[in-house]
């Protein structure tokens, strides 16, 4: 589904990604781990496109990322903090990204599914935090493609939205699809993630199953085994 | 990028600022003209206000225009499109949208006047192409110069630096190396270095289409001579479309390396 192979990025001089090799198969859900600051989120742009790596390639099903465009139609991301244009509608901005995409009538159920239906005809700039999560849930979800990257779905969300988004995302995985997700909220991650992938300064530092994690690290709970991981390599 | 032109347009029309300037030149038009009564002072005046105006006006829209849509631009780049059409997009959006306020405010006035029947309707055509150009030259630098900078001060502070280099500065440069070399034959110079400056070229253009062109003594005869020709008209809409087509260029060039 994805591959990655010997990725390296740099802002300046600090070296974000220094040599990461990634293979991702199809169907399941990664969770991207690791530290702040330690690229998760420059690797997620990098497999979008958005960030252009100093070295290394990505392929996303097959083909290569590299001055190519079409291969989004197959990859709905949501971003992390989920900033919008702040003069449209909620309704506008729907409109918006089917125009730019493709039509699909995905939309109705997922604005029923959140509760969005009095706030389409406010203005985004207008909305709260979670709120704007929901919305750029829906733009996430609302298009049928066979990855989905969601960089901290969880932020703002209320307690039932969480439950909501986890049956979501149980549900997109019995389709068949594949899911990358960064979080750090650990039992969520534990909770819906088959494989983790964690990432230390730069480089994958382990990719395996929880359990694997578990018995690597010799911690009986998945939260001191990050953690542990953490302070050995810190301390 | 038709799209995204579409919604950048869209997003702008619905903005104040569009009207004001829209309606700022509307007042502009009919103060000249109904106050005033002399056509062709009328046009001079409009140059004068056109060549220093737009410029600025499209420098602080076009760097205004990217930092605030900044988020908007993020979300498009997660979409399936292409660079290249998502900030060309932004940019015609930004452009057209000025120019039209630039047409339509001066037009009106003009229509009302009474402009098809009189003879100045080439002047004023020429006046409103000018213009246009300015708008399209002036935002693709000022796209440019916030694509480079992260930073939204030091990207206003450069365009600020930019209109004035060229509005102001350059004239009291170039003016300054005509005195200092007055001995010398300074007719080609003095030419080509009207030609690389967008704001002197549009002046001069303007100024050679009038009849006050006589004013301007001997070296008026050789810009006559040079730009009153077809050949010279030509070699000035070239170099107008170069200023155009090489910041429009880097703006491809630039968004396809950077990070977001």
């Amino acid at each position: 589904m994805v591959t990655i192979e010997n990725l390296h990025k740099k802002f300046g001089k600090n070296q974000v990604l220094s040599g990461v090799n990634l293979s991702i198969t199809n169907g399941g859900i990664f969770a991207v781990l690791g530290p702040n600051g330690s690229g998760k989120t420059t690797l997620i742009k990098s497999v979008l496109g958005m960030v252009i790596p100093d070295k290394g390639t990505i392929t996303v099903l097959g083909n290569s990322i590299k001055k190519n465009s079409d291969y989004r139609h197959k990859i709905d991301y949501l971003p992390q903090i989920a900033n919008f244009p702040s003069n449209l509608r909620v309704k506008e901005l729907i409109k918006m990204i089917k125009d730019l995409r493709k039509p699909t009538n995905e939309d109705e159920r997922l604005i029923k599914l959140f509760k969005l239906e009095p706030f389409l005809n406010k203005k985004l700039g207008n909305l709260s935090g979670g709120t704007k999560q929901k919305v750029n849930l829906v733009l996430t979800f609302m298009f049928d493609s066979p990855l989905i990257i969601l960089d901290e779905p969880t932020t703002g969300l209320d307690p039932i939205s969480l439950i909501r988004l986890k049956d979501l995302i149980h549900a997109e995985k019995a389709k068949g699809k594949t899911i990358i997700v960064t979080s750090h909220i650990m039992s969520f991650v534990e909770e819906i993630s088959d494989e983790i992938v964690f990432i230390l300064e730069g480089e994958i530092y382990f990719k395996g199953s929880i359990t694997e994690l578990k018995n690597k690290t010799n911690q009986p709970d998945f939260e001191h085994a990050i953690a542990s991981i953490l302070t050995e390599n810190h301390a | 990028m038709l799209k995204i032109l579409k919604y950048s347009f869209y997003d702008l029309m619905r903005s104040r600022w569009s009207y004001v300037y829209l309606a700022f030149y509307l007042l502009l038009g009919i103060v000249l003209l109904f106050l005033n009564n002399d056509l062709s002072k009328a046009v001079i005046t409009l140059m004068n206000v056109i060549i220093i105006l737009v410029p600025l006006i499209g420098t602080i829209f076009g760097v205004m225009y990217y930092y605030n849509s900044k988020e908007f631009t993020e979300l498009l780049l997660a979409q399936p499109l292409k660079r290249s059409s998502i900030f060309l997009g932004q940019y015609l959006g930004v452009a057209l949208s000025l120019s039209m306020s630039l047409i339509l405010g001066l037009g009106i006035p003009f229509i009302f006047y009474g402009l098809f029947k009189s003879n100045a309707i080439w002047d004023f055509s020429l006046l409103l192409i000018t213009g246009t150009f300015l708008t399209l030259i002036f935002t693709a630098l000022a796209f440019n110069i916030a694509l480079s900078n992260e930073n939204k001060i030091k990207g206003f502070g450069y365009a600020i630096l930019l209109w004035l280099l060229l509005a102001v500065v350059y004239d009291g440069l170039f003016l300054m190396t005509l005195i200092m070399f007055e001995d010398y034959p300074l007719d080609k110079l003095s030419l080509v270095g009207t030609m690389l400056n967008p704001i002197d070229l549009s002046r001069t253009l303007i100024l050679l289409k009038l009849d006050i062109s006589a004013l301007l003594g001997y070296t008026g005869a050789v810009f006559k001579q040079f730009f009153g020709t077809n050949f010279g008209i030509i070699i000035s809409f070239i170099t107008l479309t170069a200023w155009v087509l090489l910041p429009v260029l880097r703006i491809i060039y630039k968004s396809k390396k950077k990070d977001f």
